[in-house]
């Protein structure tokens, strides 16, 4: 890393109807550094980002490239500048395979029969296969993108930001939300290759532990506005997060290990082939039970078939002692349980309703037992749940898809908290949530343990699967490995048995 | 501000298009402004509005339904046929299970077989018209009692009954869908139907509701039609599809799913008779009436794209 400044941006503001999103915000970037940008959900990291990458055009402020002011009003204005993103929602064609999202308005081409340009089927291929490999992924790249998992899908927007020519600046909007430790490391020695070339990046992630392995220099925001920029080395995290939400979180896990209940859930044999295997396992009255692997260990797949959403070909499901069987996620509803789904912006949301309108949606019947709709009430339910989980947007009134990502999976959680759930599934549910959030996330988990209820907690934040549950699961390839208690845990046996090394003391 | 200026401009064209279409034609025509003729303007587009609103909710669930005149056309020829041998009534509750019958069995071959919505009521438009033919024969059957007559032609001071049977329709079915938690599950199924799934709704009970309320609402439509003919034949009822469908891109319920509804279609179904009606009083050849209905949905499709892009 050298000193020398490649990008600068000067007094940049942006407003949103009722919300100021950046406020007079200022960011120097040096060539071939990772420059961490850390701010609470809604801080204004992802407008800036947009405003750089042409996706968002600005109310004020200026950019520097390589000391030269730019104007960037489009996409396409950034790419030829060399400035890549990888955003923090997918932006990716469901119904095309990997390469033809990879190289979507880029494809190759090739002079075909009377000399027109055709596109050049076995160059994209080979090409694509080559940038799969240098991000680490196994996969064919004439693969559907709906077909793939969240994780799969979060590579796939890693290579196609790496696809781009003359690349100088690179954006990581929040990277590594979806992704389990194995890709993880793969996307950090990656990102220390590209540094090594010169290429500076701008990481978002509200993982404070990737920050110290990472990162080079950090800038704070806050509500819209710009905090300082320290050196990681010299910055311990408790700092970093004082900067970050004005005040000291001493104690981010707390939990108060009670004596468990009656078994609420209990899964027997579960097996559906190609995805999981003889799953057995329990969760009691007042536990919270961890779900920890790796993308595609089957986690999420069990939890779907759980819920009625997926098949499965043999085994068995009680819930209180009874034997149930879903076949489909209203059944499960009505059996009480609630599933808050990993992937927010296709399962969770319904993005084009309003704030309110989605908090209230897995509750319609509890809320408005005659059926007919009470606006006053809607509106006083979703602002209740807006103060409680601190959910940044103007009013409960906006469209959900106007919130920050980690204020839309608040939203999700808000849904899931207000029903009358015994059994709750929780498939990464702080996803993209700052610490100040988690902390009062954990509190709230807790505090649903504490009242009787069973929580199944899919997470691949192994601080927060070791800080929270009870018991812990270890998912290899469709097979639940390990069971951990909370005393005998260990970040390392833990890890060792889900890239399936089983223990190796 | 200039933005709210044309934001304003953007939100209210189709009721602006509507005074202009109106004054536009009381100038040019003086037969336009007359009591019979606006009677008649009312009586026509009452019938669109009716199947207009089935089109649009099957819309809003992110679907297409191509069966609606067909299926008016076999729930009103088996109707009619029971209101001349039996009775009003039976005739009546005959006519409105089949339409319901047919709605419901394209919402199974959608939800539970996994046709697209296009598909299954494509095939269904084949077979309940082919079946209306079975069943005329080739035959008309014409001359209703009077009691039957009032619902499609009747007058209340001087309006015609089908004015209050729209206006009834109207709010029962506003209501319905903007009021219930059984509407706002329509929405939510249009727009996301596995986040609504996965939130405990059951979608494939509410696509087959849809459709078979659809099916209800051809069929109502079907025995004001015939009610009003005075006579039904199996091949009635051919245009109400195409034109439902223009009705509600005109109001301004897109193709996406999940958005607009049944109180924007009101007024693209008006526009819409009142340009045909206009037309015909201004002696416009049909080729040309066509094409500028096609103008018009391209012209409304235009103003929602617009208005859209200024709002984020
Ligand atoms: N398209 C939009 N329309 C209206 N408001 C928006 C829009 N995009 C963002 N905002 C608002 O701007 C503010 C900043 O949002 P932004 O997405 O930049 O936050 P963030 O720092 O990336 O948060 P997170 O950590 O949750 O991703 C938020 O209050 C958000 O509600
Ligand atoms: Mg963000």
């Amino acid at each position: 890393m050298s000193d020398q400044i490649i990008l600068q941006l000067k007094g940049i503001s942006k407003q949103f109807p009722g919300v100021k999103a950046l406020d007079n915000v200022s960011l120097d970037v040096r060539k071939g550094e990772v420059h961490v940008l850390l701010g609470e959900n809604g801080a204004g990291k992802s407008t800036l980002m947009k405003i750089l990458s042409g996706v968002y055009k600005k109310d004020s402020g200026k950019i520097f490239l390589d000391g030269k002011e730019v104007e960037i009003n489009s996409v396409n204005d950034a790419e030829n500048l060399g400035i890549g993103i990888i955003h923090q929602e997918f932006n990716l064609l469901p119904h095309r395979d990997i390469a033809q999202n990879i190289f979507l308005g880029k494809e190759p081409t090739k002079r075909g029969p009377l000399g027109v340009k055709v596109l050049d089927k076995a160059t994209m291929y080979s090409k694509c296969n080559e940038l799969l490999k240098t991000v680490g992924i196994d996969l064919d790249s004439r693969i559907l993108v709906k077909d793939l998992g969240i994780a799969q899908k979060q590579m796939v927007e890693i290579a196609k930001a790496l696809s781009l020519a003359n690349l100088k600046i690179l954006i990581m909007d929040e990277p590594t939300a979806t992704l389990t430790k194995g890709e993880i490391d793969k996307l950090f020695s990656i990102i220390r290759k590209y540094k090594s070339m010169g290429i500076s990046i701008i990481y978002i992630s509200h993982r404070m532990e990737e920050i110290q392995v990472i990162g080079d220099r950090v800038t704070v925001l806050r509500d819209g506005k710009y905090i300082g920029t320290v050196p990681v080395k010299e910055t311990p995290p408790s700092e970093l997060i004082r900067m970050m939400v004005g005040r000291e979180i001493t104690n981010l896990y707390k939990r108060d290990y009670n004596e468990p209940g009656p078994e609420a859930l209990k899964v027997c044999n579960l097996s559906s082939r190609g995805k999981f295997k003889d799953v057995n396992f329990s969760v009691r009255r007042g536990e919270i039970v961890g779900f920890y692997g790796l993308v595609g260990a089957g986690r999420t797949e069990v939890a779907k078939a759980i819920f009625g959403e997926d098949k499965y070909d043999a085994g068995e499901i009680l819930i209180n002692g009874k034997k149930v069987k879903h076949h489909m996620p209203s059944q499960a509803v009505q059996n009480k349980m609630g599933l808050l789904p990993e992937d927010r912006r296709d399962e969770g949301l319904i993005t084009k309703m309003l704030l309110k309108q989605n908090v209230v949606q897995a509750s319609l019947r509890k809320v408005f037992p005659k059926g007919i709709l009470n606006n006053k009430v809607e509106s006083q339910i979703a602002t209740k749940y807006i103060t409680k989980l601190n959910i940044a947007t103007p009013d409960e009134n906006v469209v959900v898809a106007s919130l920050s990502g980690g204020n839309q999976q608040k939203v999700v959680l808000a849904k899931w908290l207000l029903t009358d759930s015994e059994v709750l599934i929780f498939d990464e549910p702080t996803r993209g949530i700052d610490v100040g959030a988690k902390a009062e996330i954990y509190e709230l988990m807790n505090d649903l343990a504490k009242s009787g209820k069973a929580i199944m907690m899919i997470s691949s934040d192994l601080p927060e699967v070791i800080g929270l549950s009870d018991r812990i699961y270890v998912m290899y390839q469709g097979k639940i490995v390990a069971e951990f208690s909370h005393e005998n845990a260990s970040q390392e046996r833990i890890v060792n048995f889900a890239i399936g090394r089983g223990d190796t003391l | 501000m200039k933005h709210n200026a044309i934001r304003f401009l953007l939100k209210y064209a189709r009721f602006m298009i509507l005074i202009i279409l109106l004054i536009a034609l009381s100038l040019l025509s003086p037969a336009f402004l007359t009591f019979t003729n606006i009677a008649n303007v009312l009586g026509q587009a009452s019938l669109l509005i009716i199947v207009s609103y089935g089109m649009t909710l099957a819309i809003v669930t992110k679907g297409i339904d191509l069966s609606i005149g067909s299926v008016l056309a076999l729930s009103s020829c088996i109707a009619a046929s029971i209101i001349k041998s039996q009775s009003i009534i039976l005739g009546i509750i005959i006519g409105l299970l089949i339409g319901l019958l047919c709605g419901s069995i394209n919402g199974i071959m959608i939800t539970k077989i996994g046709l697209t919505p296009f598909i299954a009521t494509y095939g269904m438009d084949w077979i309940a018209r082919g079946l209306a033919y079975v069943y005329m024969g080739g035959t008309q059957i014409y001359g209703f009692d009077k009691a039957f007559r009032f619902f499609g032609s009747g007058q209340i001071m001087g309006i015609p009954v089908l004015v209050f049977e729209v206006i009834f329709i109207t709010v029962v079915l506003c209501f319905l869908t903007y009021k219930t938690t059984y509407g706002r599950n329509i929405y939510a199924t249009g727009s996301n139907i596995k986040a609504t799934r996965l939130a405990g709704v059951n979608t494939d009970r509410m696509v087959i509701s849809v459709f078979a309320l659809n099916g209800l609402l051809a069929a109502i439509a079907g025995l004001l039609y015939i009610s009003r003919l005075n006579a039904a034949e199996a091949l009635i009822g051919t245009d109400f599809t195409l034109n439902s469908i223009a009705a509600t891109l005109i109001g301004g319920t897109p193709f996406g799913g999940g958005e607009g509804g049944v109180a924007r279609t009101v007024m693209g179904a008006i526009i819409m008779t009142l340009l045909i009606n206009g037309m015909n009083l201004l002696e416009i050849s049909s080729y040309w009436q066509t094409a500028t209905v096609g103008f018009v949905i391209l012209l409304s499709l235009f103003i929602e794209n617009t208005s859209k892009n200024f709002l984020v």
